[in-house]
């Protein structure tokens, strides 16, 4: 089997399942504090120390998963929800005015790098992690259409495609039941490395004070409290530092080692 | 090319059109006066409205849409709600911070890039190339504003040999403003330099499999003659549009990487504002970063133009 997809799954799964256990129980409670136990290094009750009042970095760090997992997912589905249509509807309509405009705005969104879009939402409705999703999501949304039309382009040129068009079928029933599923392999792929740079972007966002706020503990939150600490309790920046890095290299590995196993005509190109 | 350069041209404007009435509607739609929070809840009406037609609050959207972009060609952004400046002099002391920062984590991103990529291809699956692989697939994992954390760790605080932050200014020299910039540049540098590096790797294999390398190859080169004399100069276009592309990464890691580093640049400058409501610098530094990406791009279209005629003639 391939081992860049096993090992990138298995680091994912530890920190999905972190994130679903951290609903039903964590070792304390994330918000509680025990001032009297603050800045504690890794010890047997507390495995990844405390942070400066006294809350129990392990278990921030399984709820902070869930806001990290959850941002990220949703902003791909905000990507992937509105980009693959405008993807498909650009490739079916190829040439035309509405390709045009699609692909022309495509290139406007992504000059709007998600922090600006993140900023100019705070600067409107104020922070929180609604507004990391959707600037995120927004930022996404190129990725997606893109990757679509460029793949559904070549689609349009198969016999397959021209025997359904002969078959009467119109250009919205083709692109449904004809090029999805062709380019599906495509987007699930791009959607584990979005998910994995949407990861990156929500810590960061969170870490300049543009995600979530607190009490909700999120990664990019907990880096944030540990910069002026850092001198004192490394541990409190590592930790967080460690789940973001191991989560996103997770993501890239399966990433990988899926479009190795999807495409294998790209596993003989590559070695 | 003229023609291709005029049509690049013409959507160049028009994106720039479309950007900045994005910017201009979204920051409109902001909930508050601004001159009603410059003044509190306290302030006559006639200075509130004093203060609004000075502002220019009292006009028409479309018409203060006009006068700000109309202000921005002239290098006008107007004048800050809170510190009653004009914008453009603080944009400008902030660019001397984000500007060099941005070309000096550029460069050191190449230099580490284009070695680390060149070895791995001309490695192709032996360990040196698994080791540069494995090491750009951590590099494009870490965070680099957590990378910038352990740096001032490991150098500032332990080894003392750099500050922690704050940045002295350029006119105690340029290698006191290089020294200050060098951990931010490092932080900013690395997962641009593992994107880059992966990046030169493939479009060095890429080329490696063409026929014109065999030939070469072919006519008595060495493998490593014919990599530096053909492979590398082929393997460009692609890599220097990723660089041009990954220029917005860029901008926008330094307005995080500044923050760890408390750098006075566009990114601390528009934290600033946000808590201030100092709207107008928020919509002059977004419309600002948005321009240079877009013209980024721009310069990266018209290059690909000149290198490569075949894009010319389908235009």
């Amino acid at each position: 089997m391939n081992r860049n997809l096993l090992l990138g799954a298995a680091l994912t799964s530890i920190f999905l399942l972190a994130a679903l256990i951290s609903f039903v129980w964590t070792p304390y409670d994330y918000a509680g504090l025990d001032i009297a136990n603050k800045l504690r290094g890794p010890s047997l009750a507390h495995p990844m120390g405390t942070d400066h009042f006294g809350r129990d970095i392990l278990s921030m760090i399984m709820v902070g998963a869930r806001t990290s997992i959850a941002v990220a997912l949703v902003a791909v589905g905000i990507g992937m929800g509105a980009g693959v249509p405008l993807g498909l509807w650009a490739a079916a309509r190829r040439g035309s005015l509405v390709d045009e405009v699609i692909m022309r705005g495509n290139d406007l969104v992504f000059a709007f790098p998600a922090i600006v879009i993140a900023i100019l939402i705070t600067a409107v409705f104020g922070a929180g992690a609604i507004n990391a999703i959707i600037a995120i999501g927004i930022f996404n949304i190129p990725v997606f259409a893109r990757i679509t039309r460029g793949a559904a382009l070549s689609l349009w040129q198969r016999e397959f495609i021209l025997a359904a068009r002969v078959a009467g079928k119109s250009a919205a029933r083709i692109s449904a039941e004809h090029i999805l599923p062709n380019v599906a392999n495509l987007l699930i792929v791009q959607g584990t490395i979005q998910f994995s740079l949407g990861i990156l972007a929500e810590a960061g966002l969170s870490y300049v004070g543009l995600g979530a706020q607190p009490p909700l503990p999120s990664w990019g939150r907990m880096l944030a409290d540990a910069q002026t600490m850092v001198s004192i309790a490394p541990h409190m920046a590592l930790m967080p530092g460690f789940a973001i890095i191991l989560t996103v290299l997770g993501l890239n590995l399966m990433g990988d080692g899926l479009r190795d196993l999807l495409d294998p005509r790209l596993r003989v190109a590559r070695t | 090319m003229l023609r291709y350069a005029t049509k690049r041209f013409l959507s160049l404007l028009i994106s720039l059109a479309v950007a900045s009435l994005v910017i201009f509607v979204v920051i409109e739609v902001a909930p508050g006066d601004p001159a009603s929070f410059m003044l509190g809840l306290n302030a006559q009406p006639e200075t509130l409205a004093a203060l609004r037609s000075e502002l220019g609050l009292d006009q028409s959207r479309p018409e203060r849409y006009l006068e700000w972009v109309s202000g921005m060609l002239q290098g006008d952004f107007g004048t800050s709600y809170t510190y009653r400046t004009p914008v453009t002099e603080m944009i400008g002391d902030r660019l001397w911070v984000s500007v060099p920062l941005a070309l000096y984590a550029l460069a050191l991103s190449i230099l580490v890039a284009f070695p680390a990529g060149i070895f791995a291809a001309s490695r192709r699956g032996q360990a040196g190339d698994v080791g540069v692989m494995g090491a750009t697939q951590l590099g494009v994992a870490v965070p680099n504003f957590w990378f910038a954390m352990i740096l001032v760790l490991i150098f500032s605080i332990n080894l003392r040999w750099f500050s922690a932050g704050g940045f002295v200014g350029w006119d105690k020299g340029l290698f006191a403003g290089l020294h200050a910039l060098t951990l931010p540049a490092i932080a900013l540098a690395l997962p641009q330099a593992a994107i880059l590096a992966r990046v030169m790797r493939s479009a060095l294999l890429d080329v490696l499999d063409e026929d014109f390398m065999r030939t070469a190859r072919a006519k008595g080169l060495t493998a490593r003659q014919a990599l530096w004399r053909h492979g590398l100069r082929n393997a460009l276009i692609p890599v220097l549009t990723i660089i041009g592309l990954q220029f917005s990464f860029l901008l926008a890691g330094s307005i995080i990487i500044e923050q760890v580093f408390y750098l006075p640049g566009l990114g601390r400058l528009v934290f600033q504002s946000i808590s201030a409501r100092d709207l107008i610098v928020v919509e002059s530094v977004v419309m600002l970063l948005v321009f240079s990406v877009i013209l980024v791009n721009f310069l990266v279209d018209l290059a690909y133009g000149a290198v490569d005629p075949r894009l010319r003639a389908r235009t």
